[in-house]
This record gives C-alpha cells, sequence and structure tokens, in this order.
C-alpha cells in the first residue's frame, strides 16, 4: 500500500459537526478501502444498506419510516414496502460515479438537503460515491485513480450520475479535468456504466450555459451517450426526494424506473405543476394576479397572467414541495419558470404569458408581429380594393352596364 | 324573355360547392373563429374582478372547454375534407390544391399577374379555386396539421381518450410544452391574417366578376357566360383542356 494514499481523516461522529464533513470522512474512508483492496485477489463484501444505516447508528424504526417515504415518493402501493425494505437489506450498496461538468453543484446541493437524513447518509455516504469531484477528499492523481478502479473493479455494474453539460465548442476545452476533456471522461465513463442518470436540467437539456448563442455548445448528455439508457431528472436542481426515490427505485427492482417520452422517470414527471397546483382553482375560476404587489396577489389568487410556467412544466414541486415539504415557488407567490423543461430560458420571458418571437427583437412577442402583420395586410388590401377600382374599371363599369339593362328591360 | 342586347351575357349556372363541402366550410370558419377567441382568452385571460368564491366560478374552466370542443370540432371536419377531396366533385379533389402539373403553375402565375399585380391581360375564369387560391388553400391545411398536432399534443397529457394521447410524440419531439404552445399560439395569427385576406378576395372576385363568388358557399352554385362555356375558356387547376 503506498503510502501517500493515506490522507488525514478528519474523525467526525454522526450528529456532530455539517454533513459535508461527515460525508468527507466517509467518502474518503471508502475510497482509502478500496485502494487497500484493489490489490487484493478477492474484492471486499460490500455492506448491504441496511448494514450501514445500523452502522450509523439509525434504529429500525428510523430505517422504516425511509422506506415507507421512499416507497409512497416513487409511486409504488403499501404493499411495496418491503419489497423496498427487503432491498435494501439484501442489496449490496450500488457503487456510484458522480461526474460533475459544466454545471453549478445545485443538483448534489439539492440531494444532501433532501428531507429524510437517511437519504443524505445511506444514498450519499453509503451508496459508494466512488468518484464525485465536489465531495472526495481525494484529488489530483489519487481521484483519477480512483475513478479508474471503479470503472475496472464495478465493471458494468457502477451507475454512472452525471451533472452538468458536455460543452463541445472548441474541441471541448471549456471543461477539461486531469488533462481530458468531459466529453472523453463521459464517453469513457458510460461504456461500462450499468445505467445513466442525468441530473438536473445540464445534464438532462443542457439548461442555462445552452442559451442562445450557447457559445461553448454544451450539449445535454443524452445527446452523446448512445446505446445506454438514460435516465433524466431535470430541474434547476431536482427535488432531493425525487433524486433519492430514482435511486431507491434502481435499488429496488434492480431496473430503471418507468420513463416518459422525454425519459424522464413517470413516478414523478408526468404531471404538470399546474395539475397539482393548490391554486389552481383560482386559474379555472378566472382569477389572476396581475401584478405582484395588487390585491389579487394577497388573495394568493392564480399567477398565471405574471408568467407561470406551471402550466407547461412537468414536475412534482407541487406534491413533493421543497426543503423538507416546506414549500415551492408558487406557494411563496412566484410564478413557477418552468426550470425542468428543456429551453426555459430561450422560450419566452419569465414573468410574461406571451410568446416571444425568435428574431424579431427582445420586445417582441408573436401577438405584437401578428398585429403588425394585420395592419400591413389591411392596408395592402385597401391598397388593392383602390387600385382594383382604377386599373379594373372598364370591366366593373361594363357589368354595371349588363346588370342596368337588365333592370331597364323588366317591366316590372 | 329575350334580351334586346347581345353584349348582356348568358350566365350558365355551374354546381361548385357539393352541400358538404359547405357545410365543412361554414362549421370550420366557425369553428375557428371561436377557437381564436377563446385561444386569446386562454393566453391572456381577461381581469375579472369578482366577490365570488373560486369555487363558486369557472370562467377559465367553461373558455378552455369550449376552446376543447371547438378543436375536436375542427379536427373531424378537417378529416371529413380529406376524405371528401377523394370522393367529392372536380372542384373538391385535391388536385385542386397541390400543385402536380406545369398547367397549375402556369395558371398561378397569370392569376398572379391579373388579380395582385393587377397587369392587363385576358381575365381568367376559374370555375372553382383558381390555382393561386387551391395552393394558398393547401398551405391552410397545412397550418390546420400544424394546429391539430401542438394542440392536441398539448392536450395529451389532460385528456383520457386515447386520441388526443396519440398526440404526445409532438411535444416530446419539440422538446416540451412551452415550444409546442408557443407554436400554437404563433401560427394561430396565420388564420387571422388567412381570414382578411379570403374575405377580402370574396368580395373582389364578386365586385370584377359578378358571377357569384359570395353566394357561391351559401347555395353553391357559381355562374358561368355562355360563351366561356362553349369556347371552353374556363380553368380548372390540373384539370386537363379538352
Amino acid at each position: 500500500m503506498p503510502i501517500n494514499m493515506i490522507k488525514v481523516i478528519l474523525i467526525c461522529d454522526k450528529g456532530h459537526e455539517g454533513t459535508i464533513n461527515r460525508k468527507l470522512l466517509c467518502v474518503s474512508i471508502y475510497q482509502l478501502k478500496s485502494k487497500f483492496m484493489s490489490n487484493e485477489l478477492v474484492p471486499m463484501k460490500q455492506p448491504t444498506y441496511y448494514e450501514e444505516v445500523e452502522r450509523k447508528g439509525y434504529s429500525r424504526r428510523d430505517f422504516l419510516q425511509f422506506v415507507s417515504m421512499m416507497t409512497a415518493f416513487i409511486g409504488l402501493e403499501n404493499s411495496a414496502m418491503g419489497q423496498v425494505a427487503t432491498a435494501l437489506e439484501t442489496q449490496p450498496r450500488l457503487p456510484v460515479i458522480w461526474l460533475h461538468f459544466q454545471e453549478c453543484t445545485c443538483c448534489s446541493e439539492s440531494f444532501i438537503r433532501s428531507s429524510h437524513p437517511i437519504v443524505a447518509d445511506i444514498l450519499l455516504d453509503k451508496i459508494s460515491l466512488d468518484y464525485t469531484e465536489t465531495l472526495m477528499a481525494a484529488s489530483g492523481f489519487q481521484a483519477e485513480k480512483c475513478l479508474q478502479d471503479t470503472m475496472t473493479k464495478y465493471k458494468g455494474k457502477y451507475i454512472l450520475c452525471v451533472e452538468g453539460s458536455v460543452p463541445m465548442g472548441a474541441d471541448g476545452v471549456y471543461c477539461m479535468i486531469g488533462g481530458k476533456t468531459s466529453l472523453q471522461i463521459l464517453e469513457e465513463a458510460a461504456e461500462n456504466a450499468q445505467a445513466i442518470i442525468a441530473w438536473g436540467s445540464c445534464a438532462s437539456n443542457g439548461c442555462v450555459q445552452s442559451a442562445r448563442p450557447n457559445p461553448t455548445k454544451a450539449t445535454p448528455i443524452h445527446k452523446l451517450v448512445k446505446g445506454k439508457p438514460v435516465i433524466k431528472v431535470p430541474g434547476c436542481p431536482p427535488i432531493g426526494e425525487v433524486m433519492a426515490g430514482v435511486i431507491v427505485h434502481l435499488l429496488t427492482f434492480g431496473r430503471i424506473p418507468e420513463l416518459d417520452k422525454l425519459g424522464r422517470p413517470k413516478a414523478f414527471y408526468s404531471k404538470r405543476v399546474h395539475d397539482t397546483c393548490y391554486r389552481r382553482p383560482f386559474y379555472d375560476a378566472g382569477l389572476y394576479v396581475e401584478t405582484f404587489d395588487d390585491e389579487n396577489a394577497r388573495k394568493g389568487y392564480c399567477l398565471y397572467k405574471v408568467g407561470c410556467k406551471g402550466p407547461s412544466t412537468y414536475n412534482a414541486c407541487g406534491v413533493m414541495k421543497w426543503n423538507n415539504g416546506t414549500s415551492f415557488p408558487i406557494q411563496s407567490g412566484h410564478p413557477c419558470i418552468g426550470c425542468s423543461e428543456e429551453n426555459y430560458w430561450d422560450n419566452g420571458r419569465l414573468y410574461e404569458r406571451g410568446s416571444s418571437f425568435a428574431g424579431f427583437g427582445i420586445e417582441a412577442n408573436a401577438d405584437n408581429v401578428g398585429k403588425v402583420a394585420l395592419g400591413v395586410t389591411a392596408a395592402a388590401l385597401a391598397g388593392h380594393a383602390v387600385m382594383t377600382n382604377v386599373r379594373k374599371k372598364k370591366l366593373i363599369l361594363d357589368l354595371e352596364e349588363e346588370g342596368k339593362q337588365s333592370e331597364h328591360e323588366l317591366k316590372s | 324573355m329575350k334580351t334586346k342586347f347581345l353584349h348582356v351575357h348568358r350566365l350558365r349556372r355551374v354546381y361548385v360547392w357539393e352541400l358538404p363541402v359547405r357545410y365543412y366550410h361554414w362549421l370550420n370558419a366557425l369553428a375557428i373563429i371561436v377557437l381564436i377567441v377563446t385561444g386569446f382568452f386562454i393566453a391572456n385571460p381577461l381581469a375579472i374582478l369578482s366577490h365570488q368564491e373560486a369555487a363558486n366560478q369557472y370562467t377559465m374552466g367553461w373558455v378552455r372547454l369550449i376552446h376543447f370542443i371547438a378543436s375536436y370540432i375542427f379536427f373531424f371536419n378537417f378529416l371529413f375534407r380529406i376524405y371528401w377531396g377523394f370522393v367529392g366533385n372536380k372542384y373538391a379533389n385535391w388536385k385542386q390544391f397541390i400543385p402536380t402539373t406545369r398547367k397549375f403553375f402556369k395558371e398561378m402565375w397569370t392569376v398572379f399577374k391579373i388579380d395582385i399585380l393587377m397587369m392587363r391581360g385576358k381575365e381568367h375564369i376559374s370555375v372553382g379555386h383558381n390555382a393561386m387560391a387551391g395552393f394558398i388553400y393547401f398551405f391552410t391545411f397545412l397550418a390546420f396539421l400544424v394546429q391539430c398536432l401542438t394542440g392536441f399534443g398539448l392536450y395529451a397529457s389532460m385528456g383520457t381518450w386515447w386520441l388526443p394521447k396519440l398526440f404526445a410524440f409532438v411535444p416530446a419531439m419539440l422538446g416540451g410544452d412551452i415550444l409546442t404552445r408557443s407554436i400554437h399560439h404563433w401560427s394561430m395569427w396565420f388564420f387571422i391574417l388567412f381570414a382578411v385576406i379570403h374575405v377580402y378576395l370574396v368580395f373582389y372576385h364578386d365586385y370584377v366578376e359578378g358571377r357569384g363568388e359570395i353566394s357561391s358557399m351559401g347555395g353553391g352554385w357559381k355562374f358561368i357566360e355562355e360563351e366561356v362555356f362553349q369556347n371552353e375558356e374556363h380553368h380548372t387547376p390540373n384539370e386537363p383542356k379538352k
């Protein structure tokens, strides 16, 4: 064992210090362990999730609470709780490689703050995050070795989580780690991954960095990875419980959750924010906030007219809410900006219903363009009408004459 | 009664628009008007002040319901018209709308010169649609298609019937509901512009030609001069001249 593998380890028990410290500790322990084991012939037996939960000092009750919560989140029946519990008790922890490309780490932040402490503890610490730049203690060559080791040791078994988009512009120089471009790292890691999860809007659809004109050619990963299932978990960030739910589903059933046509798990993305919004009755009643400081806003009317994208956004915000189920944007009086939808930054302004028209300037929306077109059309038709009377005068007069003749000839 | 003047035309009655075509036309017009009005409301609802509780009113709900009902009528009416393009008379045939011959383009050019540029020349005599009109109607069918695809695409996630669900691929293809909705909204303006020009041109043709253009969508008849009929000077795009 090379001596330089041993790093300074902070010892802190559950409940001390911040979550991050515990994570750093545990992640680094596992990295060390895997270093130790990498030279052995027999790979270390992976502990199950339940073993890890016990070791962490959680009670059986805590564990079952977590199981029931997760079962509900992933949209299963009560009766499936047993299945989820059994899976967590018997399944060895999933080896996970968590790559960070063009992103802001809000997905990781959201994940480690999911409401139930076990989510962070087992799914992040014990999920065996074998490699994640943000949270791992190792750095430099050691970190890169971690990645390589995980890919060889768990070939075809590990889950690849990708946070962030891949810049394709200028041969990928905009985001490089260890001398490799994001694309190289992604392709290498994706080759032997069991499944790929695209965390957040960056990895799912490119997010803000791919907004026009997209200088770095930020590309979502489903466009780069071929022949592998990619689970898209869009949102900026996605809800922590949703992320946990996807992982628990993978664990429990050993296969990816049912996805919709855009590759998102149906359990969380089949309904629009609008459909589960508690302000929906105001929408149907036709009662809307006109400006943010009006009486209607105080009454909590629907935010549709101040640009709410809830009717076009598929997410679970209205049900799961954020920060331990405390609130979500609409509940706080702010319209949904549609952060889990593709191109939400380019498709119209955030505080307006009107659909902006690309290529007609910032202020032009479809209705303004339409009104101008209508005016031009009306003017053209008026001109045409005048010209008709000038140019086709003879024709018209002949018709008139003919008609008048007949009128005269009619006796009564 | 015999006319004293030779140059007073004898008109021959031609049954151009069959009853189903007329039904289609007016049902379509009605559906489009309803869809545009309700569509504008849905896009930007009026500021309605109310002292009633939200539970006691359903303004937006009703407007949307009307929009959806009108859209179904519009959709099936459109399907019927496509069917009628194969079984109807020669003026209703699909060949009136899709240019497949040189003659079609030639007539289009003539119509452009005479009716739009107001150039002097022999007036064209089209009994049904003229080539230019037919080709524009082809674009309206494309616009119908775009509206049906995007509209039912948006409706797919709300509907319970299998039919709208078939359109779920549209927002998936476009990357989401936001863009689908925008396209649905933009395309609506085509209908408004079309309607304005369409109505104007009907009046124009009636005024300049005096062959019953306006009333033809009522009774189905248009009139052509007897000598035009005898000399076979009338046109129909893509119909070989005898």
